[in-house]
């Protein structure tokens, strides 16, 4: 019974900014009409050029910075010279893409980035969830906007901060090791340590973004109706039970969303955290495919071999995108775009 | 005081003492690391050497560290040079983007299908760093503050929140205005601006963090390390550990002793990176309700 009731809210609205949403607010505005409207050109123009105008400047930039490099990536199939330029740089074909399918270290960053993307999931993943449950139990107001205050806070932390952080609390010279000095056992470094730099990124990405990432999940909460959980406390279910028979099932959605979203964005796990950390921890554990791109490229001025790199990162992404959005749609969740 | 519905039974001992106890941790793991770096970048170099490390027990304090680093110089230079950016850019981004959800924001208005549609494309595809970093140098950006700006001015995502925010004004506030002969410009400024300053402040913050976090684009962009941002600086002489002072002339240390930044220096620029952020960050966190947030997040 109580898996079924109807629900709505926040988490079935979630994906309501991407989608065009137009439609309900049509007929509504004075001056609106119906969508295709058969007024003229000319007159919507004079109608709507204010509009047109104050989109200009950020399809203006967006064009420029976003679409005309998208167009550069062309680059990828020639032996690009910035001497030369796009224009006279010989045609290569395939070439490029050959010689990085033959590169072991464009392999070595795939695979990294696969396994953090899989170790996350599993440790990084249910930590917002599991927060949110338990802010949302804190029955106080006040006290519970306090905790949330602190807990939303590292998301707004820079990485160059947050690794420096880290630094001081676990690095060579860090907070822990002193301790442990200080108690006759020998110091560690975990900053510097490839076989554990898995554990330490993810203990990163949760220190900064376990508390923001609870959000989501928190307004999913409430959107519960509560009336479930006083029906199922008043036939006996315990709190346990209320939260496997209501909270969990109220979550679904967004859990799945979610869940299929980072599934989708497999291969991006985050540029500036392994770029900082690069160094210390060695190419081995901390390559991964967009380090990879910017190492092999911006310090050897290969860039085509470094635009192709990129290419096949972004169409693989984008596969991944349209394949997790095929099956959130086959689960019936919205996905990222709504399906036409 | 406790506002828990009647029908919930109360909570054991011990599962309410486990749930007071992870959320203390949970606090304490945010504020713990914030209160060690304030305490060390605020106590004398004695009181460094003595705890050996991070100072976790107030000793005697001292404002030398920042002192030194405002006497001018590497880090006094990287907080204007980051104040600058931040101010201007957040100043950009937030009128392009404010104009452009609003300009998208009337169901049926001309051309926005597509427009839209342009905007919305960004979030499918990347450019890829090498075509973007060949078209800003190409454009002549390089070494120039525009090259943090212009590239990542407009973020898709921000702009379909805050059109959706927009569009959620119901379309009788306007109308009005529209038929009394009102300019799109003025309904804007006039009207809907003025019901919309909760999803400004946040779209404000975001950008504003966006840009004063902003570390990558600096390294890639600014080959003149005379115009680094702050934490590029904090990356060089904080977690690299690199020598503060050398190659600086005439700026509150002896010339020609390049000592490394004692601990409480370094912790000094940590601080003084984090503390805009702390300081803003109360100010627009009330704003972070269900509204804004639920469209935020999802990206």
């Amino acid at each position: 019974m109580l898996r079924n009731a109807p629900r709505t809210g926040p988490a079935g609205d979630l994906t309501s900014p991407a989608g065009t949403g137009a439609s309900k607010h049509v007929g509504k505005r004075a001056f609106s009409t119906s969508p295709g409207a058969r007024v003229p050109f000319r007159d919507r123009l004079r109608r709507d050029w204010q509009l047109l105008l104050m989109t200009l400047p950020a399809i203006g930039l967006l064009i420029v910075f976003h679409y005309v490099p998208l167009l550069g990536n062309v680059i990828a199939f020639q032996d690009y010279s910035p001497y030369v330029g796009i224009a006279d740089s010989p045609w290569v074909g395939m070439s490029n893409f050959q010689w990085l399918l033959l590169d072991d270290g464009f392999w070595d960053a795939t695979l990294n980035t696969l396994s953090i993307t899989a170790f996350q999931l599993v440790f990084y993943f249910p930590v917002p969830i599991a927060l949110a449950i338990l802010l949302d139990s804190v029955v106080r107001p006040r006290l519970r906007v306090f905790i949330q205050g602190i807990v939303y806070m590292p998301h707004f932390f820079s990485w160059v901060l947050v690794v420096t952080l880290f630094q001081q609390m676990f690095g060579g010279a860090g907070l822990l090791s002193q301790i442990l000095r200080d108690h006759g056992h020998s110091g560690f470094d975990i900053m510097t340590d490839p076989d554990t730099f898995i554990l330490l990124v993810t203990a990163e990405t949760v220190w900064k973004d376990a508390g923001w990432g609870a959000i989501v999940f928190l307004a999913a909460l409430a959107a519960i109706d509560q009336n479930l959980y006083e029906a199922a406390a008043v036939d006996g279910a315990s709190r346990w039970r209320r939260m496997w028979h209501v909270t969990l099932p109220g979550l679904r959605p967004v859990i799945v969303l979610l869940l299929i979203l980072r599934l989708g964005e497999a291969l991006n796990v985050g540029f500036e955290q392994f770029f900082l950390q690069r160094d210390a921890v060695g190419r081995d554990a901390a390559e991964v495919l967009d380090t990879f791109v910017y190492w092999r490229t911006l310090l050897t001025g290969e860039w085509s071999y470094g635009a192709a790199a990129g290419l096949v990162k972004g169409v693989a992404g984008l596969i991944l995108i349209v394949i997790a959005n095929k099956v959130a749609h086959r689960f019936g969740e919205q996905g990222i775009y709504k399906r036409s | 005081m406790m506002t828990s519905p009647p029908w919930a039974e109360r909570p054991g001992r011990a599962g309410g003492l486990a749930k007071g106890l992870v959320l203390t941790f949970v606090v304490a793991a945010v504020l713990f690391p914030i209160y060690m770096v304030v305490l060390t970048s605020l106590s004398t170099q004695e009181a460094v050497s003595r705890a050996g490390g991070l100072v976790t027990a107030p000793g005697e304090l001292s404002l030398a560290a920042y002192r030194q680093l405002f006497a001018g110089g590497v880090v006094t230079r990287a907080v204007l040079v980051s104040l600058g950016v931040t101010a201007a850019g957040t100043a950009i981004s937030l009128g392009v983007t404010v104009l452009a959800a609003y300009g998208l924001s009337r169901p049926g208005s001309l051309m926005h299908r597509p427009l839209l549609f342009l905007v919305l494309l960004t979030f499918l595809f990347g450019p890829g760093l090498i075509p973007s970093y060949l078209l800003v140098s190409s454009l002549g950006l390089v070494d120039s503050y525009w090259a943090l700006i212009l590239p990542t001015a407009v973020t898709a995502f921000n702009l379909v929140v805050m059109r959706s925010f927009f569009m959620s004004i119901p379309g009788e506030v306007t109308d009005s205005a529209r038929i009394d002969g009102a300019s799109e410009f003025r309904i804007l400024r006039r009207i809907v601006l003025p019901m919309s300053k909760g999803v400004t402040a946040v779209i404000g913050l975001f950008y504003a963090v966006g840009y004063w976090n902003s570390f990558f684009n600096a390294v890639l962009y600014l080959n003149d390390n005379a115009k680094w941002p702050l934490q590029v600086v904090l990356r060089q002489y904080v977690l690299q550990g690199q020598s503060l002072f050398v190659g600086q002339s005439g700026t509150g240390t002896i010339p020609g002793q390049a000592l490394p930044p004692g601990l409480a220096v370094q912790m000094a620029i940590v601080v003084v990176a984090l503390v805009p952020v702390l300081f803003v960050y109360p100010f627009v966190q009330r704003h972070f309700t269900k509204g804004v947030i639920v469209g935020a997040v999802k990206g």
